[in-house]
């Protein structure tokens, strides 16, 4: 979760408190950072996770301010005993005497605490396996699963729910309960994007928290009373703002559910790779669920430098692209289909002899920075003016930023683009109408609407184009390449702030689509007569030892959640 | 630790064959004279005769319906999951699909394909599922004249399957529901 660069600053001291987890000796710090960041009293739940234990819990979560209403995170505890003289009293070996809390009306019952909202304090021993604990949980549980439908063949919860794995670890395996239960109403259309089940929920109000404090958008409340309380927006329909699906991550059962991915697919068939959104230039780290070569869906993944544990909704349902039926599947040369070998020979022997300062680069800010590297590489070799294009957007106080490209800063650090996106294509566009640019390569983006006309292309005695969707340009282009989205290869973005992330590669492309990183590699080396690293693990490396940006880094350092750079 | 059993030396007479022989032929014209004579064949004239399949035989997977004549199946897509030799293929109906026919259930699956040829009728997916919805039937003598003829979609499944009557636990929960006063839901 911290991988927060290191502040220069020496950390002042850490004050710590000695306490028992189970019988072991543990010491914790006296303050640990809050939802917010604040340095607040260690909870025992936060004691107990540093002991190396787990308390379940359905209402806490770290980023969210502390409720404390589920009451699953229930432990038994004990406090040193202090005599009249407000001095501990001792055993007769020496050791504190701990007086474990009981209720005060009946003092062979155990009296738990929630270790979610109780700070702990010096010589304090937590009991979370304790018999008295584990009863807690049952019984917690239990009443928990009163008046739950039990409907898990068609939740969409159903194997990532904590209802479900709480039960198995803590519950009762029968119900006691033969009353009927109370009904709810079902499949509530809360928003454009969520549907609620009142049935499932256990009213942990972390969805309201959540719109409440983090997206700040006051959407979410319970209505009514006792058994009939339910979570309502204050109109229907009307929770909607760019990160309602966060709340379906953070519901602990099935209550909250996404209707785009209802009942698509169940969550245990999917594949989860590691990746980045590439929606805009924030580049929060995701997880790609994908079965069978089929994205299913987008999820959060934490990290505390980016997104913490939290993205939009735009960013997490801008995947369906990926699967368009009108990709480009083929490689087409002047507009027959054909091969790689064909397209890729008639390339080198066309920028192995183009005179110097005859091409131009257009590269868009989507492609990795392996592939931008290379183009620049190539770019340098063929005296090439390179652009990319600005890609702008209206931001937002949390994760959205301005810059819808991935990787801007990628581009800007190879060398592709200038701090200014777009201040050379009009030199490129006067290139062309004069006849000196003869060739024009473009990756990833449509020209035609940044000021290189059709009219233009057409002058062009070459125009060589990879692309994933169809558009102006690559109807124009004379070597169309099918080129592939960004989960269905590796590489890294760079994202606004500077950090270096890499993503994984999760389904196969269709058709004939290659890595574009694969082929640069080969034109790279046919067109300069270097020969670089047919992996992206030392093709990176390779970069980062020429881009004096990237010195230092290597792609096995950069870990699940990236490194921070000077931009 | 290799056992060595040691062979008996066959005798002047065995090694001959012909008291094996004679034995193996008096089995034969035992079944000859039962088959020819006596008219009891010992084996059956398949496929005019059939043998009566016992209780409990785990013939092929069906998906069955409920006395209402409704898909019992939920797309739970447990049995896929669950199934050894992946002869399961589930189509989940996702948002914009048809609607469950069986009251109060919200979810059917769209499309339900087992192929014949891969299952192995280990019983695996009647066993998991939680609808009791797929059902290991009696059909031991599955036949078709290409692979794709063997792979049962959902219509021909339900067809064979038949029906299974049992709790109507969706239904009981609307049943359940109505009996108790209406929701009151407040109206802003």
């Amino acid at each position: 979760m911290s991988n927060a660069p290191a502040t220069t600053a020496a950390p002042p001291p850490v004050e710590k408190i000695r306490i028992k987890v189970d019988g072991r000796d543990v010491e914790v710090p006296k303050l640990l950072p809050n939802w917010q960041g604040k340095l607040e009293p260690t909870t025992m739940l936060q004691a107990v996770q540093i002991a190396g234990g787990e308390v379940p819990h359905y209402c806490y979560h770290p980023k969210l301010p502390v409720a404390g209403n589920c009451r699953m995170c229930l432990i038994e505890f004990g406090t040193p005993m202090m005599g009249p003289d407000r001095k501990p009293v001792l055993n007769p070996d020496g050791t504190p005497k701990i007086a474990r809390s009981v209720l005060p009306y009946e003092p062979q019952t155990p009296r738990g605490a929630i270790a979610c909202a109780t700070p702990i304090s010096p010589g304090m021993e937590l009991y979370p396996s304790s018999p008295a604990t584990k009863q807690m949980r049952e019984a917690v549980l239990e009443s928990l699963l009163i008046n739950h439908p039990l409907d898990c063949p068609i939740c969409d919860q159903a194997g990532e729910c904590k209802l479900q794995e709480y039960s198995v670890e803590h519950g009762q395996a029968n119900s006691r309960f033969v009353e009927p239960k109370v009904h709810k109403p079902k499949a509530v259309d809360l928003g454009p994007r969520i549907v609620l089940d009142d049935e499932r929920c256990i009213l942990c109000t972390r969805c309201i928290r959540f719109t409440r404090d983090i997206a700040g958008d006051d959407a979410l409340g319970i209505v009514n009373r006792g058994s009939y309380n339910t979570i309502a927006a204050w109109k229907d329909g009307a929770f909607d703002n760019n990160y309602t699906l966060n709340t379906v991550d953070i519901c602990p059962v099935g209550a909250l559910t996404s209707k785009d991915f209802r009942f698509k697919m169940r969550v245990w068939f999917l594949k989860e790779t590691k990746s980045v959104c590439s929606s805009c230039a924030t580049g929060c780290n995701i997880t790609i669920g994908s079965r069978e070569g089929t994205i299913y869906r987008y999820e959060p993944r934490d990290n505390e430098a980016v997104n913490g544990p939290w993205m939009c909704d735009a960013g997490r349902l801008n995947y369906r692209w990926v699967a368009r039926a009108d990709r480009i599947h083929d490689v087409y040369v002047r507009g027959v289909k054909s091969t790689w070998e064909t397209a890729n020979r008639e390339i080198h022997a066309l920028l192995g002899r183009a005179p110097e300062g005859s091409v131009a680069i257009v590269a868009g800010a989507r492609q990795t920075t392996e592939e931008l590297y290379l183009l620049k590489k190539l770019a340098t070799r063929l005296g090439a003016l390179t652009d990319s294009i600005a890609r702008e957007g209206e931001p937002d106080r949390l994760l959205v930023s301005a810059d819808r490209n991935p990787n801007s800063n990628g581009a800007r650090l190879t060398g592709i683009a200038f701090t200014e996106m777009g201040i050379q294509l009009p030199k490129i566009a006067e290139g062309i109408a004069a006849g000196t640019i003869k060739t024009l390569i473009v990756f990833g983006e449509d020209v035609t609407k940044h000021g290189l006309g059709a009219d233009l292309l057409a002058r062009l005695e070459t125009l060589i184009v990879s692309d994933i969707l169809p558009n102006a340009t690559t109807a124009a282009a004379h070597f169309l390449l099918p080129g592939c989205a960004h989960a269905e290869k590796r590489g890294t973005f760079v994202n606004t702030k500077g950090r270096v992330q890499k993503f994984m590669k999760a389904v196969e492309p269709p058709g004939d689509a290659r890595a574009e990183w694969e082929v640069l590699h080969e034109w790279v080396h046919q067109v300069t007569g270097q020969n670089g690293f047919s992996t992206i693990e030392g093709l990176f490396n390779q970069m980062a030892r020429e881009v004096p940006a990237f010195a230092g880094l290597e792609w096995s350092k950069l870990g699940d959640t990236g490194v921070t750079i000077t931009i | 630790m290799t056992k060595v059993v040691e062979r008996k030396p066959l005798s002047a007479l065995e090694r001959t064959y012909l008291p094996t022989l004679a034995s193996g032929l008096k089995v034969t014209w035992k079944h000859f004279k039962k088959t020819v004579f006596e008219g009891k064949p010992a084996t059956m004239e398949y496929p005019e005769e059939r043998w009566v399949v016992p209780e409990g035989y785990r013939g092929a997977p069906y998906l069955v319906k409920d006395q209402e004549g409704h898909t019992k199946c939920v797309s739970c897509q447990l049995c896929e999951f669950v199934c050894p030799p992946k002869a399961i293929k589930i189509t989940p109906p996702g948002p914009e699909g048809q609607v469950a026919d069986r009251t109060n259930a919200e979810k059917m699956p769209q499309e339900f394909e087992i192929n014949m040829l891969r299952c192995i009728f280990c019983g695996f997916c009647q066993e998991v599922c939680p609808e009791e919805a797929i059902f290991l039937q009696r059909d031991y003598s599955l036949t078709g004249e290409s692979r794709e003829e063997m792979i049962y979609n959902k219509e021909k499944l339900l067809k064979l399957g038949g029906v299974h009557g049992g709790i109507q636990k969706w239904k009981h929960k609307l049943e359940e529901a109505k009996e108790q006063e209406e929701f009151p839901v407040a109206k802003i």
